[in-house]
């Protein structure tokens, strides 16, 4: 309910004003209207499926006769369906069909067959029966590229030249395969393509590139091989609003046939939303409308098509079953044999979660290009609008595909490999520029490029330089042969080479077969050299180890050796373990590891002393680990003894503390933490001592064990990591006093408060209780695999049987 | 990539078949890019490909490279050179022009008979429309284009278009464009 609605009713209630100002709530949700269009799966306006045919002649199509049909249904009646399966496909009834796309015993091209024939309101109806689990099985099964892959946005504010070349390479580095760049300025598209061609190159074999603008332009510039494919060749599904966006589909057909001829990939765009935008959906619901988009993209010969809403992707989000629409649209261009390029680039909602939901079975199920644009550079400076996911959420999907295993074409690069690339990039463009005289720019300049997180870090630029060198590669015919000789001139024979090769494989054209890639060895990967041969668990694409690999060492990934050098560094010449003890005095007692021992009092004990070396270590608790090199070596000397003083507390600490730990999660070391405790004891007029024990990692027996050792019956413990309690002689392990759980918020005063309050349990008197700390961060997420390893650390310390020990107070206090 | 008379590439046995487009190409003279070796290819058969890393694609089948030159099957630019010229000397001697950039109409029929067995005969029409067009310069391909947007042509124009393509050895597109001028002129789309 949001304010407006419940004025009636005075002001919403806290919980529902807190509700209200949730970014959510700055989405707009729309009511379905299917008069509007506003309508995701099916819309009572949409016609009944039907095909008739006469002598070999479609002369009726979805309920529309021959006579009536507009320019897409002519083009589609005679150009986009197999007639030979329309009977049988046709005759399928709609849950036959849809259980035979789920179902990973039907093979792919048997779907592919099947669909040939069905009719776009036949496609429309089988799939708005698919539920959403069953639409990424579906996807499994139907992409075309057994690899699926992804394409990245490469913009800038200010089209400049040194970033959009540092951005490319990143983006190369990153695993992206598609570049697609475009322009705030159109004049400046000529050199976005140069740039966008270089940065790439410096980066990774094989990544192709677009630049998007008016479609004589892009055709131009990829006739001079400056760019390699094509994507925005827009259909829409209805024929006023295609011819509004002045095209038909003959025109269309045309254009792509007339990339073909010049050797450059090209898929067409299409997607829901553009039609309700433009007031022209005719009723018809939106995957109805994209299916005769998507049987006319076959039918004009497109390989491949981008859908998934694209700029309308909102509008579809904004109604109910919104998100299965956009991903049925994928489907649908699969189940006609091309490639998919899925969409997810427009930011469709506020909501992080709104917008994760949307782009996530995707990425699970797989894609050809899961993105048809991830925003590769930061969202101010995507020239397409923010896509779904940007620079700010590249490891976050990092962490995705590790998170659920699957290849969703990035990788992680170490940043001094970024930093590496993004100056040869930044580098390699400025020496292209110079030598070809189309600009100069300064050293700053460069330097500023492979530093910049985005545009604005770039200060003031020379915007008229680059629309100068845009025009300086039109006029002057600049094609990629003469940017291949400027590398090769300015010293750059590498990536002379790359661009050179790559333009040699477009020559050989098999990268215009649908869903074509090159990998980074120049192979082609597509329906013809790499078709998708999913055909239930144990089939289809798997990452290979490597890449598997790849896909798993995101760069914040530690490991226990990675914390034991950082504890290391945090070492200080502090907690010597110090001289031998009282002699004489019981050694053990109270120091009883077996499990009955621990509830004992600390007089019956001491009855038992003289455990020596293997006494404990008999008793020790069943499976119990043994620590490396086994137990019993501790010195037997050094064993901590028994207090008398009825004021004196014992801090009982960890196996590894004052050897392998050093620093606790707060941030604290562990000497200022033990300070703090035993200020907090002299402060209430208390003395303590430090003791450690080695036979356990439990801060509860810890804590118990040092209570029994006290003279006052308190002990304090302590784990490495911080993690604190006060337990008392006579509890059971697990009881406590007090305890600070939450040890990465442990401050220092906490643990004065600690020492504070356990000197007054000692004294008999009222403690001010502490107040665990609290946080509502993800705070287990940031430090479990920390203390894991820090655990791990410990463990290793433990020697069942061994005896506690007395370590130095200098310089703690 | 065309490598299909390499050995093992684009064979019955390792061509990629799809939706009973054919049996991986009989002979694989004209397989670009076929999974080299047994066992590569069929879409349905999961065993043979489960786990297959992508690394192995068209593995073997690279022996036939275009990029040798006048090796069996070589691929030519529209100038008539070898793709396999397209070299860094060639380029420092300054002998690439456009024309040796530009993509040869056979490597479009080609390409065109792979779409064709991999059941895309749309996208096979349209390579063979581009196998056309690649005689025609770039001006007059986007004069084609502008004339077949809405409201730019009559249908005669059209029509006459298409004449002149047909008799300049284009029939295919010289189909579309007369195609273009009946349904235009029903549906009001023409000038």
């Amino acid at each position: 309910m949001t304010a407006e609605q419940s004025a009636a009713g005075g002001r919403p209630v806290g919980r529902v004003r807190f509700m209200d100002a949730q970014r959510v709530n700055l989405d707009g949700f729309a009511v379905e209207d299917a008069g509007l269009g506003l309508v995701a799966m099916r819309s009572p306006y949409d016609p009944e499926p039907g095909l008739v045919l006469r002598d070999g002649r479609v002369t009726e199509l979805d309920g529309v006769p021959e006579e009536r049909f507009d320019s897409l249904d002519s083009y589609i009646a005679r150009h986009g369906l197999d007639l030979a399966v329309a009977r049988e496909a046709m005759g399928l009834p709609d849950v036959a069909f849809a259980r035979r796309l789920v179902s990973p015993d039907v093979p792919r091209s048997e779907i592919v067959r099947l669909s040939a024939g069905a009719t776009p309101a036949k496609l429309a109806r089988v799939l708005a029966l698919l539920r959403p689990a069953e639409l990424c099985q579906a996807m499994t099964k139907m992409r075309a590229r057994r690899t699926p892959s992804n394409q990245a946005h490469v913009t800038n504010r200010l089209d400049d030249p040194l970033l959009l070349a540092a951005d490319a390479a990143t983006a190369a580095a990153f695993g992206f395969r598609e570049v697609e760049t475009t322009v705030p300025v159109l004049a400046d598209a000529p050199s976005n393509a140069v740039a966008c061609l270089i940065g790439a190159a410096a980066a990774a074999q094989g990544v192709l590139i677009q630049c998007s603008v008016e479609e004589a332009l892009e055709l131009e510039l990829g006739m001079r091989g400056l760019t390699s494919y094509a994507e925005t060749i827009s259909l829409y599904g209805t024929e006023q609003v295609f011819t509004d966006g002045d095209d038909t589909p003959w025109s269309k057909a045309f254009l792509t046939s007339a990339y073909a001829s010049r050797g450059m990939k090209m898929r067409v765009s299409s997607g829901a939303g553009a039609e309700v935008l433009m007031a022209g959906a005719e009723g018809k619901s939106m995957l109805y409308l994209e299916s005769r988009c998507v049987a006319l993209a076959r039918a004009i010969g497109a390989q491949g098509v981008q859908n998934g809403g694209i700029d309308g992707a909102s509008v579809a989000a904004a109604v109910p079953s919104g998100l299965r629409e956009l991903m049925s649209e994928n489907l649908m261009a699969m189940m006609r044999n091309l490639e998919s390029c899925s969409g997810n680039d427009a930011l469709m909602s506020e909501s992080d979660m709104r917008r994760t939901s949307r782009t996530l079975p995707i990425v699970l199920a797989g894609s050809d290009f899961m993105f048809s644009g991830f925003g590769s550079i930061q969202r101010y400076d995507n020239m397409f609008g923010p896509s779904n996911f940007n620079a700010e959420d590249i490891d976050d999907f990092l962490a995705m595909q590790r998170d659920w295993g699957v290849d969703g074409g990035l990788r992680t690069v170490t940043p001094d490999r970024i930093a590496e690339l993004r100056r040869e990039a930044a580098q390699m463009c400025r020496a292209v520029y110079q030598h070809l005289g189309l600009a100069d720019f300064t050293d700053d300049h460069v330097e500023r490029a492979v530093d910049a997180a985005g545009s604005k870090d770039l200060g003031e630029t020379d915007t008229l330089a680059v629309v100068s060198a845009a025009h300086a590669i039109r006029d002057g015919g600049i094609t990629v042969v003469d940017v291949v000789a400027a590398l090769d001139e300015t010293g750059y024979e590498a990536a002379a080479e790359r661009i050179l090769a790559m333009t040699a494989e477009r020559l050989v054209g098999d990268y215009l077969q649908t869903s074509a890639i090159f990998d980074e060895q120049l192979r082609v990967l597509s329906l013809v050299t790499d078709p998708n041969d999913y055909a239930g668990p144990g089939t289809g694409f798997e990452p290979t180890p490597e890449r598997q690999a790849e896909i798993d060492a995101i760069r914040q990934a530690r490991g226990v050796e990675d914390l034991r050098a950082e504890q290391a560094a945090a070492a200080v010449p502090l907690l010597a373990v110090a001289a031998p003890a009282l002699p004489g005095n019981g050694a053990g007692a109270g120091w009883e590891a077996a499990p009955g021992g621990w509830g004992a009092a600390p007089g019956r004990e001491a009855a038992s002393g003289g455990g020596g070396e293997t006494g404990p270590a008999q008793k020790a608790a069943p499976g119990r680990e043994a620590a490396p090199g086994g137990g019993g070596e501790a010195g037997p000397g050094r064993e901590a003894p028994p207090g008398q003083d009825p004021r004196e507390v014992v801090i009982g600490v960890s196996p590894a503390v004052g050897r392998d730990v050093w620093r606790c999660l707060s941030g604290l070391t562990v000497p200022e933490v033990l300070a703090e405790l035993l200020a907090g004891l002299e402060e209430e007029g208390c003395t303590g001592r430090v003791v450690r024990f080695n036979d356990t990692v439990d801060l509860g027996r810890i804590g118990l064990a040092a209570a029994r050792l006290a003279g006052s019956g308190i002990g304090i413990g302590l784990q490495g990591k911080g993690t604190a309690l006060i337990h008392r002689r006579d509890l059971a392990p697990l009881a406590n006093l007090e305890l600070y759980s939450v040890a990465p918020a442990v401050t220092p005063e906490l643990y004065r408060l600690l020492g504070a309050n356990a000197a007054r349990h000692a004294k008999g008197g009222t403690p001010d209780p502490a107040r665990n700390p609290y946080t509502d961060e993800a705070i287990e997420a940031r430090y479990h695999t920390k203390v894991i390893a820090l655990m791990a650390l410990e463990r290793a310390w433990v020697k069942p049987g061994a005896l506690p020990e007395e370590l130095s107070l200098d310089g703690l206090r | 990539m065309n490598g299909g008379s390499a050995a093992g590439g684009g064979s019955a046995a390792g061509g990629g078949s799809e939706a009973g487009g054919g049996a991986g190409g009989a002979g694989g003279a004209g397989e670009p890019g076929g999974r080299g070796g047994a066992g590569g290819g069929s879409e349905v058969g999961g065993a043979g490909g489960a786990g297959r890393p992508p690394g192995d694609v068209g593995g073997a089948g690279r022996a036939g490279s275009p990029t040798e030159p006048g090796g069996p099957g070589g691929v030519r630019a529209l100038s008539g050179r070898p793709v396999g010229e397209l070299t860094l000397e060639a380029v420092r001697r300054a002998e690439v022009g456009l024309e040796d950039l530009r993509i040869h109409p056979e490597t479009l029929e080609r390409q065109a008979a792979v779409a064709e067995r991999h059941a895309n005969p749309q996208l096979a029409e349209n390579l063979r429309r581009a196998s056309e067009l690649t005689r025609l310069d770039d001006d007059e391909v986007l004069a084609i284009y502008a004339a077949l947007r809405p409201g730019r042509a009559t249908p005669g124009e059209l029509n006459a278009l298409a004449g002149s393509l047909a008799e300049r050895g284009l029939p295919r597109c010289a189909a579309l464009v007369a195609e273009a001028a009946e349904v235009y002129a029903r549906r009001g789309l023409s000038a």
